[in-house]
C-alpha cells in the first residue's frame, strides 16, 4: 500500500473541507437558516440592543454614559425597587418551593386519597393571569375583603406580604410540575438498597430522596425566583405602595413617560433573570441519568400516617387554591360583595371596557400565537439542529436568549423598536401583530427547547437515509419529522396558547385603542375600580383556558390511539423546561 | 489493484484525509474496488472506517483527495446526487411509516408509475422474506427483520453502490450469523457493490472478498480474507485478525534462522535479515504441533498454567521454560482428550516453520 507517501504531517492536511456543489434543496436550507436568524435578529437582539443603548442615553437623546445608573442607585425612592424585588423574589422561592416539595411529595410517593384531584386543582393558577391571584387575596383579606369584614381584623394585605402570597400561589404548580418530575423518575431499587442496610426512613430521606431531586430543587428554585422578580400583574394590583422593578418600570414609563429610566430599570433587571437561568442550565448540565432503562419505578407502600397526613397536607393547600378561584367566581356573580350577595350576570357586560371585544382579542391572538409560535420554533429548532452551519451555535443561544428577557423589559423594547417615527418597523405598532410577535418571543425559548428535545430524540440518520435515496429533505421533514413530533408539537401550541391567554407584562405597554386583551382588562378595570367586572374578566380568562386544556386533551388521547400502532410504549414527550416560562 | 481497465472502478479513492480539528482521522486513503465486489473496512472503533464510509456517501466532506464512482468524480456532489444505497446500525426505519412505505420512500418522489412502485416493493420484500409483513410497522418487527426492511429499502432504487455501516451490531449473535449469509447471498445475486464497515473481524472473514484493515486513520493491509489471516502485514493486523501469540527473538547468523532464549527457531521469512537484529516471531494459537505430531525441528517443552474449555476446542495457557507466560495453544476437542495434559504438567510441542511469521521488533 501507499502507505509511507500517506504518513504526512497534519499540517499537510487542508483544513477546509472540499466544498459540495449546491444542489436546490440546498438553497431552500440556506434560506431557512438566514430567515430564522432575522426574525431572532429583528424581534429580539435588536430590540434589546435598542433598550441597553437608550439606558444611556440621557432625555434629550444625548450620550450620558452610566450617568442614569448612577441616578437611579442613588434615588433611594427607586433604588429600594431593587432589594424589594430581591426579598420578595427570596422569600416566595423558598416558600414555593417548601409548599409544593411536600404536595409533590405526597402526589409521588403516597398512596393518600384524592391524588387526581389534588393534581388538578394544583394546576389551576396556571390558567390565571397572576394579577388574578392577587385580586382574590384583596377579595378576602383587603380592606373590604370578605375576612375583614367578618372579622374586623385588617391583616394589611397590601405591600410584600400581599405580593408574596398571590406569587406563591401563582407560582406553585410551576414548581410542583418540576418537582413531580423529579420525584416520580426514581429508581426502586435504590430504596431496597437502603432498606437492606437497615437505614432508617430519615435517613432513607436524606441520603436516598433528596439527592435524587436535588437537581429538580435547584431548578424549582431558579424557575421561582425568576418568574416572581419579573412578575408584574400581582405587584400591580396588591403591592400598594411597596416598589418593585417590574413595578417601577411602568410607573417610570406609563406613569412619567421617563422612558430613559424605564429602559435603566430594565437593563437592571435583566441582570438576575438572565444570572438565574444561565446558572440553571450549567448546574443541570452536571446532571446524570437517574433513571436507566434497567430502573425500576418506585411503587409507594400503603403507610397510613404518611397517607392520611399527605392528605390532610394537600388538602389544606388544594383547599386554599380551591377557595381563592371561589372567591373571584363568587365575587364576579353577586350584586357587590361582601355587602350584598344577590346574583346577578351583570358585571360580565363589561361595559367600561367596550364589552367583550378585549376576551375575544385575546382569544385571537393567543390562538395565532400559538399558530406562529409553534411553527416558528418547531421550524427554527429544525434548523438549528439539522441544518448545521457555522451559524448555529450563535442562532441556538439568540433562541434561547428570551427566556431571560422579563415581559416587561420586552414590552418596553418593543416600543423603542416599532415605535419610532420613520421607520418601517413602525407599521406593527398599536396592531394584534405587535401582540403575536411579542407573545411568540416572549415564550420562545420554551418551546424551541421543547422541539430541539423532540427533535434529539430522533434518530440523526434519518436525514442521511433521505438524502441516499434521492428524496429532499422538506419532504422527509413534512413525512416523518412532523408525525413523530406531533405530541410534542401540540404540546407546544397549548403551551403558547394558554400563556398568550394569560400574560400581562410582555403586552401592557404594547396595546393600544382597538387591539386590548383580556388580561390588561383586568387590570385597567381593576384600576378604575371595576372590581367585580374585573374578577368576571378574570372567569372568562380561566374557563377558556380550561376549554382549551380540556380540548388539548382529548386531541392527545386521540393522536396517541392514531399513532400507537407504531409509537412504542415507552415513547412519552414531556415538556422538559415545562417550568421556565417568565 | 486488479480492476480491468474496460470497466473503470465502481469505486475509487485517491488522497483522501480527514481532520477534525487538530486530530487527523484518516491520512491520505487510496483504494480501488471493482464492480460487483464485497470489501469490508475493518479495523478498532476510532480508526477511521466509518469516517471514511461516510465520505464516499458524502454526508461528510474531506479535507482532501478525490472521491470516484464507475469512473465519475463525484468529490463534490452532495449525497443525493451519488446513487448509493446506505444501512445504518440504528436501522434508521422511519417508525411512522409502514414497511411497504418504508421501502418504497426512495421511490416514490421519481416520475414512477404507482403501479410499477408497488411491484417493485413487493420484489424487494419478496427478495428479503418479509412479504407477509408489508402492512406492519417497524416497531412491531424484530431487530433482524427491521435490518433486512433497512436494506430493501436502500435496494429499491437500485443503487450502483450499497453502504453497510455496522449493519448487524445492534443485533444479537445467532441473528447476526443468519443475516450474514443473507446480506452474502443478496448481494451476489444482485452483483451490487458493497462496502461495509465493522468491528468484528469474524464478519468481515465471513463476508467479504476484500478486507481493508485500518488502524489510526491509515490502511494497514488489503486483501482476500485468507491472505490477510494467513499473512498479515503488520503485528496490528495479525493481532486484530484472529489470535496470534508473539515471541521475542533475534536473527541468527544462518538465513531463515532465529534464536528464541537458548533455542535456534527456523521461520518462514525469506528475504535476508542481519544477524543479531531484534524480531517477533508470530504464530497463531491453532498452528502450534502438540501430541504425537510433534517434530524435531522448533521443539520447545512448555508448562501448562492453565486449561480454558471452549467447546469445540480447548485453550492452553503455556509458560516458556523460563517461566514467563508466553503462548497459547488451540487444541481440538477431540485431541485434547488424547493429550492426557493437566494444569501443571509439561506439555512438548513444536512450531512449524512455515506458520512462523516474522516481523520487526515492537518499539
Amino acid at each position: 500500500m501507499a502507505r509511507a507517501a500517506s504518513d504526512g504531517p497534519a499540517s499537510a492536511i487542508p483544513d477546509r473541507t472540499v466544498r459540495h456543489r449546491l444542489a436546490g434543496e440546498d438553497l431552500i436550507r440556506h434560506a431557512l437558516v438566514v430567515l430564522f436568524a432575522i426574525v431572532l435578529y429583528l424581534f429580539v437582539l435588536y430590540p434589546l440592543l435598542h433598550v441597553i443603548w437608550r439606558s444611556l442615553l440621557g432625555p434629550d437623546g444625548a450620550f450620558v454614559g452610566l450617568a442614569n445608573y448612577r441616578r437611579y442607585f442613588g434615588t433611594p425612592a427607586i433604588a429600594a425597587s431593587i432589594w424589594n424585588s430581591l426579598a420578595v423574589s427570596l422569600v416566595s422561592m423558598v416558600i414555593t418551593v417548601a409548599l409544593s416539595f411536600g404536595y409533590a411529595y405526597g402526589l409521588t410517593r403516597t398512596l393518600m386519597p384524592g391524588r387526581g384531584l389534588f393534581r388538578i386543582v394544583a394546576m389551576l393558577p396556571l390558567f390565571a393571569p397572576s394579577l388574578v391571584q392577587a385580586l382574590a387575596f384583596i377579595y378576602v383579606f383587603g380592606n373590604n375583603g370578605i375576612f375583614t369584614r367578618a372579622t374586623g381584623y385588617n391583616v394589611g394585605i397590601y405591600g410584600a406580604k400581599g405580593i408574596v402570597l398571590a406569587e406563591v400561589f401563582y407560582c406553585f404548580p410551576h414548581a410542583l410540575l418540576i418537582l413531580v418530575a423529579a420525584l416520580s423518575a426514581t429508581d426502586a431499587r435504590l430504596y431496597d438498597a437502603a432498606r437492606t442496610l437497615g437505614a432508617s426512613p430519615l435517613k432513607t430521606f436524606l441520603t436516598v430522596t433528596l439527592p435524587g431531586v436535588k437537581f429538580g430543587l435547584v431548578s424549582a428554585c431558579f424557575v421561582v425566583f425568576t418568574l416572581v422578580i419579573t412578575d408584574f400583574g400581582a405587584p400591580k394590583a396588591i403591592g400598594g405602595k411597596f416598589s418593585v422593578m417590574a413595578t417601577e418600570i411602568y410607573n417610570q414609563v406609563s406613569g412619567q413617560q421617563n422612558f430613559t429610566m424605564g429602559a435603566t430599570v430594565s437593563v437592571v433587571l435583566l441582570i438576575p433573570a438572565v444570572l438565574a437561568f444561565q446558572v440553571d442550565r450549567v448546574v443541570q448540565r452536571r446532571r446524570y441519568a437517574l433513571v436507566t432503562s434497567s430502573s425500576r419505578p418506585l411503587a409507594p407502600a400503603r403507610r397510613p400516617l404518611a397517607d392520611w397526613g399527605g392528605f390532610g397536607y394537600c388538602a389544606l393547600i388544594a383547599g386554599a387554591i380551591a377557595g381563592m378561584y371561589l372567591a373571584i367566581a363568587v365575587y364576579s356573580l353577586v350584586a357587590r360583595w361582601p355587602y350584598n350577595f344577590t346574583p346577578t350576570l351583570r358585571h360580565y357586560r363589561f361595559d367600561t371596557v367596550g364589552g367583550y371585544t378585549p376576551l375575544w382579542n385575546s382569544v385571537y391572538v393567543s390562538a395565532l400565537s400559538a399558530v406562529v409560535g409553534t411553527v416558528l420554533t418547531f421550524v427554527g429548532a429544525y434548523v438549528v439542529e439539522k441544518c448545521r452551519t457555522r451559524w448555529s451555535g450563535a442562532l441556538y443561544l439568540l433562541a434561547v436568549l428570551p427566556v431571560s428577557i422579563p415581559g416587561m423589559v420586552l414590552g418596553l423594547a418593543y416600543i423603542f423598536t416599532f415605535n419610532k417615527a420613520g421607520s418601517a418597523l413602525n407599521v406593527l405598532y398599536g396592531t394584534l401583530a405587535i401582540l403575536i410577535i411579542s407573545n411568540v418571543i416572549h415564550y420562545f425559548t420554551v418551546g424551541f427547547l421543547t422541539a430541539t428535545t423532540a427533535l434529539r430524540q430522533m434518530d440523526a440518520e434519518f436525514e442521511n437515509v433521505s438524502a441516499s435515496l434521492g428524496v429532499p429533505f422538506y419532504r422527509t421533514f413534512w413525512r416523518v419529522t412532523v408525525p413523530m413530533a406531533l405530541p410534542s408539537i401540540v404540546g407546544i401550541s397549548m403551551y403558547f396558547f394558554l400563556n398568550a391567554m394569560v400574560t400581562l407584562s410582555a403586552v401592557v405597554f404594547l396595546v393600544a385603542p382597538g387591539t386590548e386583551l383580556a388580561a390588561v382588562a383586568v387590570l385597567l378595570m381593576d384600576d378604575a375600580g371595576d372590581t367585580a367586572q374585573a374578577a368576571a374578566m378574570s372567569v372568562c380568562i380561566i374557563a377558556i383556558g380550561l376549554a382549551v386544556r380540556l380540548a388539548y386533551w382529548a386531541l392527545m388521547r386521540g393522536v396517541s390511539r392514531r399513532t400507537q400502532a407504531w409509537r412504542e410504549p415507552a415513547g412519552t414527550t414531556t415538556l422538559p423546561v415545562e417550568g421556565w416560562k417568565t | 489493484m486488479s480492476a480491468d481497465a474496460a470497466r473503470p472502478a465502481a469505486v475509487g479513492l485517491d488522497g483522501i484525509a480527514k481532520k477534525f480539528g487538530q486530530f487527523v482521522a484518516l491520512r491520505g486513503i487510496t483504494l480501488s474496488i471493482s464492480p460487483g465486489e464485497f470489501v469490508c473496512f475493518l479495523g478498532p472503533s476510532g480508526c477511521g472506517k466509518t469516517t471514511l464510509l461516510r465520505i464516499i456517501a458524502g454526508l461528510d466532506r474531506q479535507n482532501a483527495g478525490v472521491v470516484m464512482m464507475g469512473g465519475r468524480d463525484v468529490s463534490a456532489l452532495p449525497p443525493s446526487q451519488r446513487n448509493y444505497g446506505i444501512v445504518f446500525q440504528s436501522y434508521a426505519l422511519f417508525p411512522n411509516l409502514t414497511v411497504a412505505r418504508n421501502v418504497g420512500y426512495g421511490l416514490e418522489t421519481r416520475s414512477v408509475a404507482k403501479a410499477q412502485i408497488e411491484g417493485r416493493i413487493d420484489e424487494l420484500l419478496a427478495l428479503v422474506g418479509l412479504a407477509a409483513h408489508k402492512q406492519k410497522y417497524p416497531a412491531q418487527l424484530s431487530g433482524g427483520e427491521q435490518q433486512r426492511i433497512a436494506l430493501a429499502r436502500a435496494l429499491a432504487p437500485s443503487p450502483a453502490l450499497l453502504l453497510l455501516d455496522e449493519p448487524l451490531s445492534a443485533l444479537d449473535a445467532r441473528v447476526r450469523q443468519s443475516l450474514r449469509h443473507e446480506i452474502r447471498a443478496l448481494q451476489r445475486r444482485l452483483g451490487v457493490t458493497t462496502i461495509m464497515v465493522t468491528h468484528d473481524q469474524e464478519e468481515a472473514l465471513a463476508m467479504a472478498d476484500r478486507i481493508v484493515v485500518m488502524n489510526h486513520g491509515v490502511v494497514e493491509q488489503v486483501g482476500a480474507p485468507v491472505e490477510v489471516y494467513m499473512r498479515p502485514r503488520s503485528p496490528f493486523v495479525a493481532r486484530f485478525v484472529g489470535q496470534m501469540n508473539f515471541l521475542e527473538a533475534t536473527a541468527g547468523d544462518r538465513a531463515g534462522w532465529a534464536r528464541l532464549g537458548a533455542v535456534e527457531m527456523r521461520h518462514g521469512a525469506t528475504e535476508p535479515i542481519a544477524a543479531g537484529t531484534r524480531l517477533t516471531l508470530a504464530i497463531r494459537p491453532e498452528e502450534i504441533t502438540v501430541g504425537a505430531a510433534v517434530g524435531a525441528e522448533n521443539r520447545l517443552v512448555t508448562r501448562i498454567r492453565a486449561i480454558q474449555f471452549l467447546g469445540s476446542f480447548t485453550r492452553l495457557s503455556l509458560a516458556l521454560p523460563d517461566g514467563a507466560p508466553a503462548l497459547e495453544c488451540d487444541v481440538a476437542a477431540t485431541a485434547f482428550a488424547g493429550l492426557g495434559a493437566a494444569e501443571g504438567s509439561e506439555l512438548a510441542l513444536s512450531l512449524r516453520p512455515e506458520a512462523l511469521r516474522v516481523f520487526p521488533a515492537a518499539g
